[in-house]
């Protein structure tokens, strides 16, 4: 395999391809597949050590891993994503606020660089490689194997509360008040009722009592892309009405599976295909916690102001546990992660306004997420990212890297 | 408690074999023997199936797959071990066309290691499961057996062999507690077809091809063609005039 990557020339990994942007295409490049790159190679059940390879989708060791009592204790909103792409992006999940990021969980891994080397790190063994390949798009070597520590877990139900809100203020007193009682926390937002900020906070625990099989999930499917994006001007605030009025009605505590409560979109396949032919630009920022209110009034007052209201407006504050990489978007503050049909100019007009906003409240953007942030705002937000060329893998590129660094 | 069940599976390096594994891995308690060419990728294979489940006993086997003797005295020492719930067989190689034609020697390992060998695996289990009165015996074959064409009827005519023998045991087996179950892939996207896959062509899902395959073994279907919609597509084929068949260029 590590002769095979030295043929290559400038090459990406790829996992899944679950990321928006452009961290995992490579124009001109080799893309480096990693899904078959898909073995457990052994598990403690003792410690709960799993060590297997990059290409293992995240739902896989949950499924092999929660009948035995022991689960992943971070989780991004889909599970369809590759250990790989979890370390590379440091994802983050419901529960930052209890548990970190992903890249937190990581005893070890091991990299294949292009020049055929094989290397070993860990937060112990060449921590700042390490640190540099958490949340390092990539850019340091493919990672092929990884150990993670996995959290013990009575069974697969939550316990579940949904509660409305109706102001920025009450979304953050909800957030502070829960953070230490309830493990997973994220809100849905409505962006499109203008100045009146209203929304739903979702709130959850592992139910004590675990009886009970899990429903198996529906699958459904969007079997065709519609000639328009579904999501326009008429129909948002009609959606987001409903979304809105229903989940309050429904409102109170309620006992579900965790994967239906975390990864609702996992079970709807080619779901992004609503969005029409166009597609959509995914924008999530963060915001330290002391600027953070008031850059994100201003943020909702402009996307209210824009007429471009986005579907789906998920906000979640962060923990105040510092990041494990280089490159790792989590910071102490409020998430906020909103999707825009492509609009074209209009659209990135709209990107140019809330980019300032964040810049001047010191936040950045999700890399994960982001097709077109500017070099200068990836510069000043993400300030360690010189320190990364020192370990990058000399034939590693991607359109990303080549956008943001330069190479 | 339930006993485990006992599942050998001949080719177990095969992409298709080895996620029906992981579906069976993640079922319940199971003893898998997987018997394979390539021992090292067979190991693999075992440490990955082992670190997945729980209950779960996985030994690995190597042998010669065209060897009469060494298939009868292996099935015959897994059966004498306790009665065999499942044996899955799994092996083939997706021989050029060409070549099989220029040089026949090439044309009979095509034959042998499609045809051939993976009957006479499913007749010695076959003898073992009617003296326990039970047993599944799966096997898979190709949408190619279903009728010659020119880009591949060597390939072909073994599944067909396959197909046939198939046929012939479900009607021995009829009204007994033993199963024959013949699996019939479309173009499934494992490591035999990646030339096509480059050639960009569509393959189904090999999760969803070993998914269809435990269930059709679970149920005992005698013929399941996989993704389903293979069971319309070759229905017409099978049936297409020649002066239409011959001038596809299929
Ligand atoms: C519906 C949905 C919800 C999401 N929710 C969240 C969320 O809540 N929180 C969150 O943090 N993210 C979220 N994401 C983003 C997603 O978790 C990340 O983009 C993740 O990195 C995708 O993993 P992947 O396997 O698809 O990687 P890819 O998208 O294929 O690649 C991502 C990056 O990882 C690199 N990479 C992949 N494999 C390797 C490897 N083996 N070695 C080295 N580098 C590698 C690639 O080069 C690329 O830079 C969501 C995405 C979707 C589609
Ligand atoms: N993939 C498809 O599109 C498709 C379609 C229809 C039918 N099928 C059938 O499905 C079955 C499984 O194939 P797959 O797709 O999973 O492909 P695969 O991953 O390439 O597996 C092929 C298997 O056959 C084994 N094999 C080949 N020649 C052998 C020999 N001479 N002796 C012993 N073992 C040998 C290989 O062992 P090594 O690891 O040692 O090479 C490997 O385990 C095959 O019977 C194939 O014909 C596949």
């Amino acid at each position: 395999m590590s002769r095979q990557l030295q043929d290559t020339g400038p090459a990406i990994p790829i996992g899944m391809g679950r990321s928006y942007g452009d961290a995992c295409l490579n124009p001109g490049g080799t893309l480096l597949d990693t899904r078959r790159l898909d073995r457990f190679h052994s598990f403690d059940p003792e410690m709960g050590r799993l060590v297997c390879e990059a290409g293992v989708q995240l739902r896989e060791i949950q499924r092999a891993m929660i009948p035995r009592g022991w689960s992943l204790p971070v989780i991004p909103g889909t599970q369809i994503v590759s250990v790989g792409g979890a370390i590379a992006n440091d994802v983050h999940g419901k529960n930052h606020h209890r548990v970190g990021s992903f890249g937190h969980h990581v005893r070890n891994l091991r990299l294949l660089r292009t020049d055929g080397q094989i290397v070993e790190c860990s937060p112990g063994v060449r921590p700042d490689l390490f640190a540099a390949t958490v949340g390092g798009i990539g850019l340091t070597g493919l990672i092929a194997v990884a150990e993670l520590q996995l959290q013990p877990v009575t069974g697969p139900w939550l316990d579940t509360e949904i509660l409305p809100y109706r102001t920025l203020d009450e979304f953050l007193t909800l957030a502070d008040d829960s953070e230490p009682l309830w493990e997973h926390t994220v809100s849905w937002l409505d962006c499109t009722s203008g100045r009146r900020t209203r929304g739903i906070f979702l709130r959850a625990n592992p139910a004590v009592e675990q009886s009970g099989k899990p429903p198996v999930p529906r699958r459904r499917a969007v079997p065709f892309t519609p000639p328009l994006s579904l999501f326009n001007q008429l129909s948002l605030p009609v959606f987001n009405t409903l979304y809105y009025h229903l989940n309050s009605y429904r409102g109170g505590t309620r006992r579900r599976p965790f994967e239906t409560f975390l990864f609702p979109l996992d079970d709807v396949q080619d779901w992004n295909r609503l969005y029409g032919p166009r597609g959509f630009y995914q924008y999530q920022l963060v915001v330290p916690r002391d600027a953070g209110p008031a850059a994100l009034r201003e943020i909702l007052d402009i996307i209210a102001k824009s007429g471009q209201g986005s579907f789906l407006a998920v906000i979640k504050t962060f923990g105040e546990r510092a990041s494990p990489g280089l490159l790792s978007f989590p910071m102490p503050g409020i998430t906020l992660s909103l999707d825009f049909p492509n609009r074209g100019a209009r659209t990135e007009r709209l990107f140019v306004e809330l980019d300032a906003v964040v810049r001047a409240a010191g936040g950045r953007l999700y890399l994960a997420k982001d097709a077109r942030m500017p070099r200068d705002l990836f510069e000043a937000s993400y300030p360690k990212a010189s320190e990364l060329e020192r370990f990058r893998d000399p034939g590693m590129s991607s359109g990303m890297s080549r956008r943001l660094m330069g190479r | 408690m339930d006993k485990k069940k006992r599942i050998v599976v001949i080719g177990a390096t095969s992409a298709i074999a080895e996620h029906c594994c992981r579906l069976w891995v993640r079922q319940g308690p199971v003893e898998l023997i997987l018997v394979a060419r390539n021992v090292a990728l067979a190991e693999r294979i075992a440490a990955d199936l082992q670190a997945r489940g729980g209950d779960v006993g996985v030994s690995v086997e190597t042998m010669d797959f065209l060897s009469t003797k060494a298939i009868a005295d292996a099935v015959a020492r897994w059966t004498a071990q306790a009665p065999v719930d499942v044996a899955l067989i799994a092996h083939g190689v997706l021989s050029q066309q060409q070549p099989c034609q220029d040089n026949i020697s090439r044309a009979r390992e095509s034959l042998e290691v499609n045809g051939v060998s993976p009957v006479l695996f499913a007749e010695a289990f076959a003898g073992a499961m009617e003296r326990a009165g039970k047993g599944t015996l799966a096997l898979i074959g190709s949408v190619a057996g279903d009728r010659g064409r020119r880009a591949n009827y060597v390939y072909g005519a073994s599944k067909a062999l396959m197909d046939r023998y198939a046929q012939g045991m479900q009607h021995r087996f009829a009204g007994t507690g033993v199963k024959i179950v013949l699996i019939k892939p479309g173009p499934t996207d494992t490591p035999m077809t990646a030339p096509y896959k480059a050639q960009g062509r569509k393959l189904a899902s090999v999760e969803s091809v070993a998914e269809g395959t435990v269930n059709a073994i679970e149920r005992g279907t005698p013929v399941a063609y996989l993704p389903r919609k293979w069971q319309l597509i070759m229905f017409v084929v099978r049936n297409l005039p020649n002066f239409i068949f011959n001038r596809l260029n299929i």
